[in-house]
């Protein structure tokens, strides 16, 4: 029951944070709304019993991914209003459009409930049931060929990333370590030789 | 859900072979890159071409009977899969060869192009032999991803770097699309295997309203994908922004990749709700051919001229698979190989044409083309037949096939509806040939091009041409690989 208290408010939360990311006028409120949205979706997969994706999906997207988005962000001094110039004459359509197909979902997904689908609660899980292992076990063995290809899409990002983004400007004067590893005292230190001056 | 057994899976790597390969040839290819000196920079093509080449090679050398799943459920190899997978690499490999000029000359000419083409036929592999709707969706951004990059790779381009974040952005959409029915169709039929939830669209799961819903979420996602109309914005414009030789690549290993993802997962995983799905591609093929044909009459470049013409072409293939029957099946495939082996000939064109600031572009840049070099405007002139479906070129074959799909169904309003469009599209080809042949050169520079992109250039729109007298033994190819 009380489960069920806490799935609905964290929902309800998490519907009203998707809501604001998209209406929100200022894009660093959407971000922070952002962070709400995963961290209400993050209690909910934590009342399922799926600890280790709950508390991943806060280090992660939380914790790196959102943290960096704010930054963006913040940097860009993006100016709302110039960018909502241009929407301004298509609203309309954009309403009318939007109004037609949350009608045709809402008719789909709550006057038809899906085709009459029962609605099935997830089964109660085996006393001393560990997330992380049970995700451990079938990301290696079943799903071990998803994973390679998953790390092959990591590879391409680091490599598009660097390529698009990488620049050899001339010019330059960064550190060589090795160079300032190398260095020795005979290098950078004279000792001059002078005679002391005789004091008048 | 069998248990795992690891002595099946590692008895599977071995259908897996050639995306091993390629794997470690492109990990291998981006580390020799790094060695090579900005003067040696073609060699990284050249080994790229020969992994491209090899791979072919280890698909084609086991030729398999039926369908056979391995590495837990996830993979599957079938004559379909085969004959996409080859059709894939070879594209790509002929795409490096028109390329590596254009890219020298733009000073873009760099390993991780070569890299990343292979990563996106990686993808494109993957995609075909899904068996599961991880490894379809697995595999499909795997390709996409590299082509965004591969988009925005000249990056002192404004141009291409706005198609490269409109194609981004509208791409994904289309993942978020597809994946949002993906996990309604999880939904209803409770497995993520193809074959599974087959079986619970034939166990009466097939026509319930969720299953559509489901599916009209999936075609949305193909349809931009594919580039079929509503879904076609980002097609005339990523293809005129992207450097050309990535044009080729939008234009044919990737309609390969976006065929297979349709073929796994309309007929194969949900063949039984086929009335609904046909219905749904019945209006994205009509409105293809239509607007696709329409528009392209307006265009004055070529490269946006060949994006209207893909989408019509777009259009043709979903006339054969809308039919739902086998033969139709083979029709959208013979359609579909054929069309990228065109569009790579006719792209090649474009990038034989180009110099040194110069994109040759402009449907007026082929203007005397037949006063420069007799040859190649032939060889152009026969592109464009085919395009159009002049006989005895292959894309009259092509035409005939799908046409005699839908009237095999008795659809004959569509039948006449893609003749009809066919003759409109058949003026904008023509216009072409016409400014190649009848109007005056004024660029009289000699035409650029290695001996060997001419060679392979050369032979592709010959093959063009010689598929058209002989179509039998690719026919019976793609007959062979949907039974």
């Amino acid at each position: 029951m009380f489960a069920t208290i806490l799935f609905f408010v964290f929902a309800a939360v998490l519907v009203g944070a998707a809501l604001g990311v998209v209406l929100a006028r200022n894009p660093v409120h959407s971000a922070l709304l952002l962070v709400l949205c995963f961290v209400a979706s993050a209690v909910i997969w934590l009342l399922l019993e799926a600890e280790f994706l709950g508390i991943v999906l806060v280090l992660v997207y939380v914790g790196a991914v959102m943290v960096l988005f704010l930054f963006v962000v913040m940097m860009l001094d993006i100016n709302v209003e110039q960018l909502r110039k241009g929407i301004a004459g298509y609203w309309p359509i954009a309403v009318a459009v939007a109004g037609f197909v949350v009608f045709a979902m809402l008719n789909v997904l709550v006057a038809r409930r899906l085709g009459g689908l029962a609605l099935k609660t997830a089964p109660a899980l085996p006393a001393g049931y560990s997330n992380t292992r049970a995700l451990g076990e079938v990301l290696f063995t079943r799903y071990a060929y998803p994973a390679q290809v998953a790390a092959v899409i990591l590879l391409v990002a680091s490599v598009a990333a660097i390529v698009l983004t990488l620049r050899r400007r001339p010019g330059l004067k960064p550190q060589d370590v090795a160079q300032q590893v190398a260095v020795r005292a005979a290098d950078r230190v004279r000792l001059v030789k002078m005679p002391a001056e005789r004091r008048p | 859900m069998s248990a795992f057994n690891p002595v099946e899976f590692n008895a599977g790597l071995a259908l897996a072979e050639p995306e091993i390969f390629l794997t470690l040839a492109a990990c291998a290819i981006l580390l020799v890159d790094l060695l090579l000196g900005q003067a040696s920079r073609r060699v990284s093509g050249l080994l790229s071409v020969l992994a491209l080449l090899a791979t072919a090679a280890l698909v084609a050398a086991h030729p398999v009977e039926g369908r056979v799943v391995a590495l837990g459920g996830l993979f599957e190899l079938d004559r379909m899969a085969q004959v996409l997978k080859v059709a894939t690499l070879l594209i790509v490999a002929a795409s490096y060869v028109y390329s590596t000029d254009y890219l020298a000359r733009r000073d873009i000419l760099k390993g991780e192009y070569f890299v990343l083409g292979l990563f996106a036929a990686l993808g494109a592999l993957v995609l075909i032999s899904a068996a599961s709707l991880i490894t379809l969706y697995l595999g499909l951004e795997l390709m996409s991803l590299c082509l965004y990059a591969m988009v925005a790779f000249d990056r002192d381009s404004g141009v291409a770097a706005e198609s490269a974040i409109k194609y981004f952005v509208l791409g994904s959409m289309a993942s978020g699309t597809l994946l949002y029915g993906m996990s309604i169709i999880y939904g209803m039929s409770g497995s993520l295997d193809l074959a599974t939830i087959a079986a619970a669209a034939q166990g009466g799961l097939g026509d319930n309203v969720g299953m559509i819903f489901g599916i009209a979420f999936i075609i949305v996602g193909v349809g931009f994908k594919l580039g079929a109309v509503p879904f076609h914005m980002w097609v005339p414009d990523v293809y005129e922004g992207s450097p050309t030789p990535v044009t080729v690549f939008i234009g044919t290993a990737s309609k390969l990749g976006a065929f297979a993802l349709i073929m796994r997962l309309l007929p194969e995983a949900l063949g039984a709700a086929q009335g609904d799905w046909s219905q749904m591609l019945t209006v994205l093929c009509v409105l293809s051919l239509a607007i696709g044909n329409l528009v392209a009459l307006a265009q004055t470049n070529l490269k946006r001229m060949l994006a209207y013409s893909t989408i019509s072409h777009v259009g043709f293939t979903l006339l054969g698979i809308l039919s739902g029957t086998v033969p139709g099946y083979q029709a959208a495939m013979f359609y579909m190989v054929t069309y990228t082996l065109v569009a790579s000939g006719a792209f090649g064109m474009i990038l034989l044409l180009a110099r040194q600031g110069f994109e040759a572009d402009r449907i007026s840049d082929f203007r005397g083309l037949n006063a420069r070099s007799p040859w190649f405007a032939g060889l152009m002139a026969g592109l464009m037949f085919s395009l159009a479906g002049l006989p005895p070129f292959v894309g009259f074959w092509a035409k005939l096939g799908v046409i005699q799909a839908v009237l095999g169904v008795g659809d004959t309003w569509l039948a006449v509806i893609a003749v009809m469009f066919s003759v409109v599209g058949a003026f904008y080809y023509l216009r072409v040939v016409k400014v190649m042949y009848f109007e005056e050169p004024v660029d009289t520079a000699p035409l650029g091009g290695s001996m060997v992109m001419r060679l392979v250039l050369s032979a592709n729109a010959l093959l063009v041409l010689a598929l058209g007298i002989v179509p039998g033994a690719l026919l019976a190819i793609c007959q062979r690989a949907l039974t």
